[in-house]
This record gives C-alpha cells, sequence and structure tokens, in this order.
C-alpha cells in the first residue's frame, strides 16, 4: 500500500495530465486546436507563476496567505506609473520600466515583511501571512479608491499577450520563471539549503546553514512572484480592479503546489510538479466546461484532489 | 510475607525487530519504594510505558494487585491504579491547578454543570497533605516545576493509584525542592502507595528507596535491597562492569596514540547553560582525544552544545585557537574551524529526504560553487573520496540517506565535518546504535584523525571507549566538572567513582534519613 | 512585562468601550437607537461565526470554511423559505452540519491537517452553492415569517403603544429601545450565553481548552480528543449555517458568493478578542468584543467620512483589521516568549 501510494505521489500528476489530455483528444471536440491550448495555458499563467514562489515557501516548511492581496498591490500600483498619473513621463517605455520594476520590488518587500513576522516573533507561517492577507487588498484599494484602473497602452499589454512565435508572451514569461526556478532550486547551492531548511532544520542550522536569511528570501522570492502575477492580470484585462485581482489565488496557488507532489511539511519541491498540477487542475475544469458540467462543479473536484494529494503526501510519511 | 503489590514477570517487547526487553523483570511489593536505575537504552522507559498503558508487551506475564493485569490506554492504567508522573510535566500549563488535577473527571452538580468550587475545595486539600499551599485556581504555568509536580502527584493520588510511577522527577528541581519531593514520596509511602522511582541520581535514591532494580540491554540484572549495594556497585552494575575482573586491553579499536600532541586548541571555563550545566570547565589540545564522561542527565550534550554555539550559554567564557570563543552561532563556530556530530542523528543530523551526498556536503556546500552554480563535478569528487576513505556502504551518493544503516549514516555525518578540514571535531555519542564493524572502523578513524592534528572532544556512555580512546577525561557529573584524569590515571573504576560519587552531605541530614552507601 | 491580571480579553473591552465612547461625542447619532440596531442587526452575522472559529481555534485548529458554509447555507434555507420560517431556519443550520461533520471526518479520520481540510471543504462549499443557486441569487419568500429571522426585532410583539410616544422619559426611552433589539443580535447574544457557559462550566468546555493547551497530554490524561475535536468543527458548521439562514432572512436573498472573507474577520475578532491562535487559552466574551469591535471600525469610517474632513474609503477597515490583527498577533508571541522563557 505505501509504494502503491510513493508511486502515485511521485509520478501521479504526470500520468493524470495525460490521462486527461487523452480523454479530451478522444471525447472533447476542437480539443487539437492551437486556440485550445493558448487558452488553457493563459489561465494557468499567473497561477504556475505565483505557485512557483509557493512552492519555494512550502519547501522551508511554510506558507504564504498572501499572494492574492501582493498580486493587487502590484496590479495597482502599476497603472499609475506608465500612464503617468503619479508624475509626468519623459517617454513611455520608461514609464513601462518603472511601472514593472517598482510594483515588482514593493510586492518583494512585502514578502520580507512577512518573513519578518515568521523568523524574528517565530510566529506561524499562516498567521502572519494572515495579516497581509487582510491587510494587503486594503492596501491596494485605498490607493485606487477602488476605483477600476482602464488604460490602453499596448506596449504594456504586451507583455501578457503579446505573442512570440505564436504563444502568449505570458507563456514564455511563464516557463522562464519556471526555467530558472526549478534549475535555481535543484542546481545552486541556495536551492539545496531551501530544502534542507525544510528537511530538517535543525540539522541545517547545525550544519552552519543561514536559516534566518533562507526564510527572508523565500518569502520575498515569493513576494515577488505575486508581484509579476498581479502585472500579468492587468495586462490581461487592460484594467485594474484592485477589488479583484488575485482573489483566491492562495488556494490556486496551494492547490497546484500540493497536486503538484511538493510536500506540505517541507523537504522535497518540484517547480515543475506545479506547472503539472496547475495543469491538471484547469485541464479538469476545463473537460468538465467542455463537457456541459456547471463550472461551480470543478470546485467541488478541485477540492477533492487537493484532500487526496495531501492524504497521498501522509501516506509516504508513515 | 505478603505478596507484591505488582509482578511484572518475563516480559519481552520489540520495536521493529529491534529487542527493547528481552525477559525483564520486576516486582514490586505495597508501599515500598523501588529504584529503577539503568543506563540509555537498559529498558527502564519501556517498561514503564507499558505499565503507562501506552505500549503493549509482546510477551510475559503481569499481575497487579493479585489479578491479570493489562492496559490498553493511559486512561486504564489510570483506572486500574498506576499512575505515571513524566519527566516532561505532561499537564496543561493554561489550566488551572484544581483543573489539572480533576481533567476528565471534573465534579458535576446538576445539569452537567461543573462544581467549581468542589472540585477547588478538594484540590487544596489533596495538596496541604503534601504540604503544598497554593491558589489552585491560578493557571499551572505560573508556578515552579516542583509545584507542578506536586500537582501531578496530586493528581495521581486523586486517582487512588496504589502505585506511582515517578520518570526522573528530579531532574529540573533546585536543591530545596528535590527534599520536598523527596519527603512527599516518603508521605505517599506512609499512605500506603508503592512508588517505582527512576532516576540517575544516586544520592537521591539512597535516601529514600527500598530496594534497587538494576537494567541493562532490556534485561534485568540486579534486584536487591538498596542498603545491600554501594554506590560504586551499583554504577558498576549499570555499566556491565565486574569489579574484580580487570578489562584486557583491545576491548575498542581505538590502538595506541602516535600523534604528538600540541598545544591549547580549546579552553570553557565555568559554562553554566539552562538548568542542567552549573559549573563545566573543559580543555583541549590539538591532536589529543579528551573523553566527556558523565551518568545520563549530567549535562554532557548541553555543554557540547555550548562550546559549538548551538545554544546560548548564560555564563562562561571559550577561548578557541588563540582567540574569542564565545560565538553567537554555529556558522560562527564552523567557520572558526569547530565540527559537531549530534547525539541524535535522526532529529539533529541527518536531512532524510536528501542523498548521500547532499547530506555529506551540506556544510561544504557554500565553498563548492563555481559561477553561482553548485559544482556538481567538485561535489561528486569530494563526496567519492570520502566514500572510499572512510569507507561508507552505499550503492552511490546519489542513494537517499534514510536508506543507509546507521553506522553509515553516522559515517556520512562525519565525513561532513571532514571535508571541512576542521581543527576541533566534537562527537557526541559517535558509535551509539551501530554495529560492531562500523563501530571499530569509526574508532579507527577517531584515532587516526587525532594523530593527524585533529582535536577531539568526544562524548561517550561506552566507558571502554572513554578509557581506550582518549588521552585526558573530564567527568561531569549534575551539571558540574568533577574530576579530570591524565591518561596515566584513566582506568574504568577510577571514572566510574567519580561518576558515582555523591554530595551526601548536603541532602541527607534534611531529611533525617541515615545516609546509606 | 505586561501583567496578565488585565487579561487580553479586557483589554479589548476597554478599546470597544473606549471607541463607543469616542463615536459618541464626535458623531450626531452613533448612540441613537437606528445606528446601534444596525450595527447590531448586521454584525451578529459575523458575531455567530466568530464564535464558532473561537471554539475551533481554542482546541488549536482553524476553519477556513466558514464564509462558503454560510452562503451554502443561505442558499438553502432560503429555497426552503417558502416552507416557513422554521424549515427555512432548521435546513440552513442543518446544511452547517453537514459541511462542519465532512471537516471534522477528514481531520479525525484521514488525519489531515485542518487548514488544508477546511480550505478543501471552502472550495467545496464554494461550488456547491454556486450549483444549487444556478449562479445567482436566490430570493427568498415573502409569504412567510422567515424574513422575521433576519429583519424583525424579537419582541416587537409586546411592544406597548406608550412607549413610543415621543414625550415618554428616559425609562420608556430605555425599554423602547430593548424591546427595538432586533432578532439575529437576540440569536447571537443566546449563543454566546450558552457557549459561554459550555466553556467555563462544562466538562466538554474544558476539555476544548485542555486539548488546545496539550494534544498529548490531554490525550494521556484520558481526554477523548477525537471526539472533541470532531464536535467543534460541526458546531462550527453549525454556527456558521445559523449566519448562513440570517443572512439570507436579512437582504431577502440566499447568496452563493457572500461570505468571501468572513473566515478572516472571524480570524481577527477571535484573536483580537484575545484567544491564543495556538490553541489552549481564549475567551468567549473577548471574541464578541473583538467582533463588535471590528464591526465597529466600518461604522466610525462611515461616519468620518459623512462629516466630511476627510474621506476614507470603506476599505481602510481593511487596513486597520489588519494593523490590528497584526498588533495582537506580535503581542501574543512576545507574551507567550516571556510567560515560557
Amino acid at each position: 500500500m505505501v509504494d502503491r501510494a510513493l508511486f502515485f505521489q511521485r509520478f501521479g500528476v504526470a500520468i493524470a495530465a495525460v490521462l486527461l489530455i487523452l480523454f479530451n483528444l478522444a471525447f472533447t471536440p476542437n480539443f487539437a486546436t492551437s486556440q485550445t491550448l493558448a487558452v488553457n495555458l493563459s489561465q494557468i499563467c499567473t497561477i504556475v507563476i505565483v505557485g512557483v514562489g509557493m512552492t519555494l515557501v512550502i519547501a522551508t516548511g511554510g506558507i504564504d496567505l498572501s499572494v492574492g492581496s501582493l498580486m493587487a498591490i502590484a496590479g495597482a500600483l502599476s497603472p499609475m506609473f506608465f500612464t503617468g498619473a503619479l508624475f509626468p513621463l519623459p517617454s513611455l517605455s520608461i514609464g513601462i520600466t518603472i511601472g514593472i520594476i517598482i510594483p515588482v520590488v514593493v510586492a518583494g518587500i512585502f514578502g520580507l515583511f512577512n518573513g519578518w513576522l515568521i523568523t524574528s516573533f517565530k510566529i506561524q507561517p499562516i498567521i502572519a501571512t494572515l495579516v497581509l492577507f487582510i491587510a494587503g487588498r486594503g492596501i491596494a484599494q485605498v490607493s485606487t479608491n477602488g476605483d477600476l484602473q482602464v488604460f490602453k497602452v499596448p506596449e504594456f499589454q504586451a507583455i501578457a499577450i503579446g505573442r512570440v512565435l505564436g504563444v502568449p508572451f505570458q507563456v514564455w514569461i511563464m516557463l522562464a520563471i519556471v526555467s530558472i526556478s526549478a534549475f535555481v532550486l535543484h542546481r545552486t547551492v541556495f536551492g539545496k539549503q531551501v530544502l534542507a531548511v525544510g528537511g530538517n532544520e535543525e540539522a541545517a542550522r547545525l550544519s552552519g546553514i543561514p536559516v534566518r536569511r533562507i526564510k527572508l528570501l523565500v518569502y520575498m522570492i515569493c513576494g515577488m512572484c505575486s508581484g509579476v502575477a498581479g502585472l500579468m492580470v492587468i495586462a490581461m484585462n487592460s484594467a485594474a480592479d484592485a477589488n479583484l485581482i488575485g482573489l483566491g489565488m492562495e488556494l490556486d496557488a496551494i492547490a497546484a503546489v500540493v497536486v503538484g507532489g511538493t510536500l506540505l511539511a517541507g523537504g522535497r519541491a518540484t517547480i515543475v510538479g506545479t506547472l503539472l498540477g496547475a495543469l491538471v487542475i484547469q485541464l479538469v475544469r476545463y473537460t468538465l466546461l467542455a463537457n456541459g458540467v456547471p463550472d461551480p462543479a470543478a470546485l467541488v473536484v478541485k477540492a477533492g484532489l487537493i484532500v487526496l494529494a495531501v492524504w497521498l503526501q501522509r501516506q509516504e510519511q508513515t | 510475607m505478603t505478596d507484591p503489590l505488582l509482578s511484572m514477570k518475563n516480559i519481552s517487547k520489540s520495536f521493529g525487530g529491534v529487542p527493547a526487553l528481552v525477559h525483564a523483570s520486576l516486582e514490586v511489593y505495597p508501599a515500598e519504594v523501588m529504584a529503577l536505575v539503568g543506563q540509555n537504552g537498559a529498558g527502564k522507559s519501556t517498561m514503564i510505558k507499558i505499565l503507562n498503558g501506552a505500549y503493549a508487551r509482546d510477551a510475559g506475564t503481569i499481575t497487579f494487585g493479585g489479578v491479570q493485569w493489562t492496559a490498553g490506554s493511559p486512561q486504564q492504567a489510570q483506572r486500574s491504579g498506576i499512575s505515571t508522573i513524566f519527566q516532561e510535566i505532561n499537564l496543561i500549563g493554561y489550566r488551572s491547578v484544581a483543573e489539572n488535577i480533576f481533567l476528565g473527571r471534573e465534579p458535576r452538580r446538576g445539569f452537567g454543570l461543573l462544581d467549581w468550587k468542589k472540585m477547588n475545595a478538594e484540590a487544596s486539600a489533596l495538596l496541604s497533605r503534601f504540604d503544598v499551599r497554593v491558589d489552585v485556581r491560578e493557571p499551572l504555568d505560573n508556578f515552579s516545576t516542583a509545584i507542578q509536580q506536586m500537582v501531578a502527584i496530586a493528581r495521581a493520588v486523586s486517582f487512588h493509584a496504589k502505585l506511582v510511577i515517578m520518570d526522573e522527577p528530579t531532574s529540573s528541581l533546585d536543591e530545596a525542592e528535590v527534599t520536598v519531593l523527596l519527603r512527599t514520596i516518603l508521605q505517599l509511602k506512609a499512605d500506603g502507595v508503592a512508588v517505582i522511582f527512576v532516576s540517575h541520581k544516586l544520592d537521591e535514591l539512597f535516601q529514600v528507596c527500598d530496594r534497587v532494580t538494576v537494567m541493562r540491554d532490556g534485561r534485568t540484572v540486579t534486584t536487591s535491597n538498596i542498603t545491600d549495594m554501594t554506590k560504586l556497585q551499583l554504577v558498576a552494575s549499570m555499566l556491565g562492569r565486574d569489579l574484580a575482573e580487570v578489562k584486557k586491553k583491545g576491548a575498542t579499536a581505538f590502538k595506541e596514540s602516535t600523534g604528538r600532541v600540541g598545544d591549547e586548541l580549546l579552553s570553557a571555563t565555568n559554562i553554566a547553560i539552562g538548568h542542567r550545566v552549573r559549573d563545566a570547565s573543559i580543555n583541549i589540545r590539538r591532536g589529543e582525544i579528551v573523553g566527556l564522561a558523565g551518568l545520563l542527565g549530567s549535562g554532557r550534550t548541553e555543554t557540547a552544545r555550548a562550546i559549538f554555539a548551538a545554544d546560548r550559554k548564560s555564563k562562561g567564557n571559550i577561548r578557541f585557537n588563540g582567540s574569542s570563543g564565545n560565538f553567537s552561532s554555529p556558522i560562527e563556530a564552523i567557520a572558526a574551524g569547530m565540527g559537531y556530530c549530534s547525539e541524535d542523528r535522526k532529529a539533529q543530523g541527518i536531512v532524510p529526504g536528501m542523498s548521500v551526498a547532499e547530506n555529506l556536503t551540506l556544510a561544504l556546500m557554500p565553498s563548492l560553487t563555481r559561477s553561482g552554480m553548485l559544482d556538481e563535478t567538485k561535489q561528486r569528487q569530494v563526496v567519492e573520496r570520502f566514500i572510499k576513505d572512510i569507507g561508507i556502504k552505499c550503492s552511490g551518493p546519489d542513494q537517499k540517506i534514510r536508506e543507509l544503516s546507521g553506522g553509515n549514516q553516522q559515517k556520512v555525518l562525519l565525513a561532513r565535518w571532514l571535508c571541512m578540514n576542521p581543527k576541533l571535531l566534537i562527537l557526541d555519542e559517535p558509535t551509539r546504535g551501530i554495529d560492531v564493524g562500523a563501530k571499530a572502523e569509526i574508532q579507527s578513524l577517531i584515532r587516526k584523525l587525532a594523530n593527524d592534528g585533529l582535536g577531539v572532544l568526544m562524548i561517550s556512555s561506552e566507558l571502554e571507549e572513554i578509557v581506550e580512546g582518549a588521552s585526558r577525561v573530564f567527568v561531569l557529573r549534575e551539571g558540574r566538572t568533577v574530576a579530570e584524569f591524565d591518561h596515566r590515571d584513566i582506568s574504568e573504576s577510577e571514572v566510574m567513582h567519580a561518576m558515582a560519587q555523591g554530595a551526601e552531605a548536603d541532602v541527607g541530614p534534611k531529611l533525617g534519613v541515615e545516609t546509606r552507601g | 512585562m505586561i501583567s496578565f491580571r488585565i487579561s487580553p480579553s479586557m483589554a479589548v473591552v476597554v478599546v470597544l468601550i473606549l471607541l463607543t465612547f469616542l463615536g459618541a461625542w464626535r458623531y450626531d447619532g452613533f448612540l441613537g437607537a437606528y445606528n446601534v440596531q444596525s450595527v447590531l442587526r448586521y454584525n451578529s452575522m459575523f458575531a455567530l461565526v466568530s464564535l464558532g472559529m473561537c471554539f475551533v481555534i481554542m482546541t488549536g485548529g482553524i476553519d477556513l470554511s466558514v464564509g462558503a458554509v454560510a452562503a451554502f447555507s443561505s442558499v438553502v434555507s432560503a429555497y426552503l423559505s417558502p416552507y416557513g420560517l422554521l424549515p427555512g431556519l432548521v435546513g440552513g443550520v442543518c446544511a452547517g452540519i453537514f459541511a462542519g461533520t465532512i471537516n471534522s471526518l477528514i481531520i479525525t479520520r484521514l488525519n489531515i491537517m485542518p487548514f488544508i481540510a477546511t480550505l478543501a471543504t471552502m472550495l467545496a462549499a464554494s461550488g456547491a452553492a454556486l450549483l444549487l443557486a444556478n449562479n445567482q441569487s436566490v430570493s427568498v419568500s415573502y409569504d412567510t415569517d422567515f424574513t422575521f429571522l433576519g429583519q424583525g426585532d424579537l419582541l416587537s410583539f409586546i411592544r406597548p403603544e406608550w412607549v413610543d410616544d415621543p414625550n415618554v422619559g428616559f425609562f420608556g426611552r430605555a425599554l423602547g429601545f430593548f424591546l427595538s433589539f432586533p432578532t439575529p443580535a437576540w440569536i447571537a447574544i443566546i449563543a454566546y450565553i450558552a457557549a459561554a457557559v459550555i466553556i467555563n462550566h462544562t466538562a466538554f468546555g474544558r476539555s476544548v481548552l485542555a486539548i488546545g493547551g496539550g494534544l498529548e497530554a490531554s490525550r494521556l490524561m484520558g481526554l477523548s480528543v477525537d471526539r472533541t475535536i470532531f464536535s467543534v468543527y460541526v458546531i462550527s458548521g453549525a454556527l456558521a449555517g445559523l449566519a448562513g439562514v440570517i443572512l439570507a432572512s436579512q437582504f431577502g436573498a440566499g447568496q452563493p458568493i457572500e461570505g468571501i472573507g468572513w473566515e478572516l474577520f472571524a480570524i481577527a475578532s477571535v484573536v483580537v478578542g484575545g484567544t491564543l491562535l495556538t490553541g489552549g487559552n481564549g475567551s468567549i466574551g473577548g471574541t464578541l468584543a473583538g467582533a463588535l469591535l471590528l464591526g465597529i471600525i466600518f461604522t466610525i469610517l462611515n461616519f468620518e467620512n459623512g462629516m466630511g474632513w476627510i474621506s476614507l474609503s470603506a476599505y481602510w477597515q481593511s487596513v486597520v483589521r489588519g494593523v490590528f490583527l497584526f498588533a495582537v498577533v506580535v503581542l501574543q508571541a512576545k507574551l507567550s516568549k516571556g510567560l515560557r522563557g
């Protein structure tokens, strides 16, 4: 029983993804078109980008509930720069550059705040990140007064919907982030140290690994990922609504990470798994929709998937 | 001749094939205080957990009060009249004293509502029998460990316990509190309650206990009236040494030291940390193996951790390699040239999800980089070199470390520090839980390292390792350095003497009890 | 170190009273009957959800599903409202109990940590609510007295004529106010009183606190840990269900997407009210004060905007709530370090 559970835990995601694709190829009309592919990929881009940050945080044994709110902050902040609302722009490209860099940096600083709460006061990550979960969206709403910021700046929107080789730019960004972080996690000293902290924090500390610094960094990175995701969302919609950006994203991201095979307890993580996890969840949703099942049912299925994935993880640990 | 109250015969228990108890026996008579002693792994805790209802025995019979006894849960054990007081206070700190005493069986007053007045009154009455007068409505956390222990005892008594087991009750108490506790035990005895007293503090045992049972390697090896044994005999029995016999040399793989001992490497003076270590001092020179001996609970591990800065010491000064050794974290200690192998491989040593290579280079990694990346080739070279040199049996550097045997895991942990070229290596029970072959290999490796100039601080509960491996030995007892032996004077009996010798003068007269042993 | 003579819960009550006085002094009509009743009526739902959350947090757990369960139950009770007040009420509460039982089973049988288990239930309940309601609001029937639960005043039946006369004295006005106490507020008060009695005077209540204070120790002391944990999640579900009924009844429709963020409000109320997030110590009264405190912040913001000096949007309430939570959480961390250190 344990071996079978272990097998499913490692490869279940990939198998599920393949099965879903096969099922759809067989039964869903128009599945094998580039349009379908594009639609599905776009849906998961933001989830995966946030999921990457979340994977690193969970790898250290923590969790981050504030990702949605940080997305809102970044998304609300950005248009103020490139629409010239805050100050006159010397040129559009400068505006866009600032409008990309500063929101991401700000989100990273908020992420550092999370890390600071956790390392300096030894507060549980769930609770520490709850603070920004509540206050963060409020900050975004306050800075925009809850108003919708609509803009028409195709150069900015290109970062999400512009096409390169027929594939939306956001997919390229997602793939880049996934590759870089997978590389960092598995091939750099930092990545190994992250996994060591999650695997046995005391052993890591006794081996001279700077546990506090590592935790601060992963929460900062997660914040920055949320910032990038927030930019994607507003670019896609060409509008920034602080009330809606990233709503419920923390659940989606955690679901993708967990279903993808990263251990909630920390110590073992897979970035590619998170990508596959998001894909599986999205495919499930798409399969249901395309076959006439109402959208909310996908929520129920997502819930079941999460419980199943976590349960499988527990089987392996006992 | 009265019948025994508790009779455990031929108890056996294994965990996953590893035997913890082998035909162990224990008998306790009504209203007697029985001391239960033994080193780590001797089987005492397993016996207690069986009596507590936490474990089920594999074989053997238990009768209590004349009838067959078995308990499937702590609740059942309590109800049958056996209560256990653990070393860590297993009560609820946030709740009041009275609540803790009655939790689970609170007095009611109709409609299912609790009768607080009755609960508080009865709690006060119970505690005053033991001369403890506190406000029972206050949270338990507001009181010292000593009082909390009294509350635990009061809870046991309120269950009408016939047998109370106390597991290391005095480890966190100061001398005055110990006196009170010992008096309480005598009070219990006077009330007709039998007590099993587990402790390493031999003085205390000799003060209140009637008989003593010694366990070793899962067996009961000695049972006698405590007046019939001296402390030294007791320790000898615990450690498995026959005093009359002269141990021949060569029991371990520590061959003769051939290296030259250099100048002073580490000097730790007057270390105090937590409540375990009061005043420990040791020093180590280059190229020598210094042994740190003592009974369980004497503060050896805590002292070592203070030197490595794994825990913050409250007092004391350390000099290392000619400059200040008062580090604030392991990072600094490691940078200065220390290495530390903790005594609990599983909890503090290995990262179970990682491979042999990753575990081995865990501390070295920052030096194995090439343009920011981990240089996997160099890593592999280092790992394979050590696998060969130390003889780590594994299918390869990528094998998951949790699949290796204990001995090989320990070798990986040793290599973790060796590849850093340390000046001082602190080893806490380096051969514990390891098969004979690997034990010998590790022992010769340690000797070789010392011969090459490495300073080693070795903590070991195995006397032969201390005696044959170390050129100097410090003995700790109850948090203080009580003896230092040079290699010419080291013999097992000397060391045991130091471990066992008690400060009888202070505690005895207060109780008005004759000191024995 | 702050001495625990002044318990954190008392501190909240003090702040609440201070804020109330501030409001009364600064704004016209703040303490007027209309405003007080509206505040009480609106916040009773949150108060109920916070109460359930208090039980759960006291055991050291957490329940993220309360908002979604309330939404689900509001839909269920809206559907049942044409059959009368009782069917609507019972149906909604049962929906909550059902969800709570699922939480309990996942947590105690599958051994999955409460955070994940209730996260999953939250998703499932949202989905179920939307499915059941066909993605839209479900109107409540006005033919029965179902709406009385949310919109009525419980004691309005016995309201004598003379109380409404403008010349009636202080006693008359006080009585009038008392009789106008909204039904949902009555429901909440009764629930809180019952909860306080349970926590402080029954064995079950003490075991809730004991388990949060030490799970293994409680087990060793013979408490039936699993049964207690099972019960608190059912209680939380039931109270969320009740809140959902009031939601439907008060606003005239069962709303499947309402309820987002309720769990945060509840957690914040509980924590601000002095209950430790790690469990084991807490106060029912503190939770009520915390819920009222957080609710009042919203009202104060509205009034402040009305004064015209500043224009603070309602969005500031999230920020303020977050700051409160931050302050309390850091304080709790420092205090517990001091106690145990």
